[in-house]
């Protein structure tokens, strides 16, 4: 085993050269990306730009065009138990009840005859997840009667009762009113240092992803030669900046009030989210230890 | 001062509750007025009309089907009739839905199933199922096989298609989010999808009873020893308009019944399927 290989070991996850297209449409164009056990990874981007894209190759929904794809070692596969999503929408199961929603994982991945006999741990189980996301009361209620709120709550709990090795998220609060959205996100914290998780957080909401995130990506065309630059056709989506947030997370919304929280949000709006400004892939802005190109002749 | 809402007319219109249930009786009672109006006036022009029956002598055709056990037979026919029927519609419309099912589930599912199944039961249900009784006849016997067979190919296809295109709503997220959970790929199918779509499976069914009985009267019309529909074109000979129409009374009624029964059970059963019917 050479270093390298030791190297991309160490990583939960690690991807290297990745691009998907569809037809002759590039989406992704060499993304590299390896991200540490415990991180909270949110990605940014404008929209359109293949946020979800990435996150349903990582799950394994769809597969790559090229690259490599790693999970603590191993190629990544089919969706699977290690990887755990909580959607925007369709998250739940409508035909069961919450709690059985919650079940559902404990039963899936046992035969038959052990679940009958693990009913009663596994029950109580789902009733402690319940319990911490405060919807215990509505255990036997069905999804259509909670509000949005609720039912991401419970889409959360779903996945976490199945301890992923990392928990993908696909903007999972944009449908939720402001109020909410801010008690989800502390939430997704209490719980991502309660279980010391690894998230993959995507969001089109830049204030979000700089609070929640230990580590924020900006998503975003780019371009190599000068005559891209001036007709402005990008090359495909590309990590265009890899900025490390504040290790530990202060599990209060007043962070969002400081200059600095600003600071952040307007040079990353400036350069990611402007249509007009593709760059070059020379100058990006990757200062995260952990962030890495490799580059690859372009034509 | 916003104006009054009127009582029937318009977009706005707001019935009281009594009023709603008037009219709901309303088309019937004038049905009935219409139908014994009509029937005065023919048999005042000749007592032995027999176009269209009073209601006196509907009662008493009614007092010797339904009744009294028929001298040839003796069974009561309107109820032999009618055991020999349903078993036929339900043998029919049970192998329906478990084919529609497995097909509709599979094609639905598998991409494989898809390719190979697709076109073929798309074709199949373009066939007009009444276009080839005589071959059923020739093939199945005009005996049971037959008649279930009619009822079968002439319903299975919608359901199939119908099914198929409920697991096709299914959204993507929804079974890659049974794959992260841990379902196998029958898992996915038996715990995520078939509980699903049944109460679909349920609504298709109920709209299919309808072509259902539409193909179990004509075979039986064209070749039977009982069924409904045999009785009412045997006594059409006769001109028997007062059988005729008991037995098309009772028809609806089972119908209307069945209906109402698997609508009830889909209400009942499955309450997250139509969320707004339950409040």
């Amino acid at each position: 085993m050479t270093d390298s290989e030791k190297g991309k070991n160490n990583y939960l996850l690690y991807l290297e050269d990745v691009s998907k297209s569809y037809g002759s449409k590039t989406v992704l164009n060499d993304i590299d990306l390896a991200v540490r056990q415990g991180e909270f990874c949110t990605v940014v981007g404008p929209s359109g730009c293949g946020k979800s894209t990435l996150l349903r190759l990582i799950l394994g929904q769809e597969q790559p065009t090229g690259g490599q794809m790693l999970m603590q070692g191993k190629p990544i596969g089919f969706p699977g138990p290690d990887r755990g999503i909580v959607y925007q929408r369709y998250s739940l199961f409508p035909h069961l009840s919450i709690l059985d929603n919650i079940l559902l994982g404990k039963q899936l991945s046992r035969s038959i005859l052990r679940s009958i006999r693990n009913r009663k741990n596994d029950r109580e189980e789902a009733l402690r997840y319940l319990e911490s996301i405060q919807l215990a009361e509505h255990a036997h209620k069905y999804p259509h009667q909670l509000s949005g709120g609720m039912r991401q709550r419970v889409a959360i709990a779903q996945a976490l009762i199945m301890k992923p090795t990392i928990l993908m998220m696909d903007e999972p609060f944009g449908a939720l009113d402001p109020g909410t959205r801010e008690m989800m996100q502390i939430l997704i914290l209490e719980l991502w240092e309660e279980y010391n998780m690894t998230i993959f957080f995507v969001t089109h909401d830049l204030e979000e992803a700089v609070f929640v995130g230990t580590r924020i990506l900006v998503l975003s065309q780019f371009y190599t030669h000068e005559e891209d630059y001036v007709s402005g056709t990008g090359k495909g989506a590309r990590i265009v900046a890899d900025h490390p947030l504040h290790g530990e997370k202060a599990l209060s919304t007043k962070v969002k009030t400081t200059a600095e929280f600003g600071q952040l949000i307007q040079e990353i709006r400036s350069q990611g989210f402007d249509p007009e400004y593709l760059q070059n892939a020379r100058e990006f802005n990757l200062k995260h230890p952990d962030s890495f190109i490799t580059f690859t002749e372009i034509p | 001062m916003p104006k009054k809402r009127s009582i029937f007319l318009g977009l706005h219109a707001d019935p009281s509750p009594g009023l709603r249930l008037l009219l709901a009786i309303l088309p019937f009672v004038l049905l009935l007025s219409v139908y014994v109006v009509a029937s005065e006036i023919r048999h005042k022009a000749n007592p032995h009309d027999k176009l269209l029956p009073t209601i006196s002598k509907i009662s008493k055709a009614f007092q010797k089907t339904a009744l009294e056990k028929n001298k040839r037979s003796g069974t009561i026919l309107l109820w032999s009739d009618t055991k020999a029927s349903l078993k036929r519609l339900f043998i029919g419309i049970s192998a329906a839905s478990v084919v529609g099912l497995v097909l509709g589930l599979n094609m639905g599912l598998l991409p494989g199933a898809r390719n190979l199944g697709l076109s073929f039961v798309t074709f199949i249900s373009n066939i007009p199922p009444l276009a080839i009784l005589p071959i059923l006849f020739i093939t199945f016997g005009v005996d049971q096989l037959g008649k279930i067979m009619l009822i079968f190919l002439g319903t299975f296809p919608l359901i199939t298609r119908d099914i198929y295109l409920a697991v096709r709503k299914i959204p993507r997220e929804n079974i890659v989010k049974a794959l992260t959970l841990g379902a196998s790929q029958a898992g996915v199918i038996y715990r995520v999808v078939y509980p699903q779509v049944i109460p679909r499976l349920v609504d298709t069914v109920r709209l299919s009873l309808g072509a259902a009985w539409l193909f179990l009267i004509a075979s039986e019309a064209i070749a039977s020893q009982d069924g409904l529909g045999y009785r009412i074109f045997l006594v059409r000979r006769y001109l028997s308009m007062d059988v005729i129409i008991i037995y098309v009374a009772w028809i609806t009624g089972l119908a209307f019944c069945f209906d109402l029964a698997l609508r009830k059970c889909v209400a009942f059963r499955y309450p997250w399927y139509n969320p707004k019917a339950d409040n």
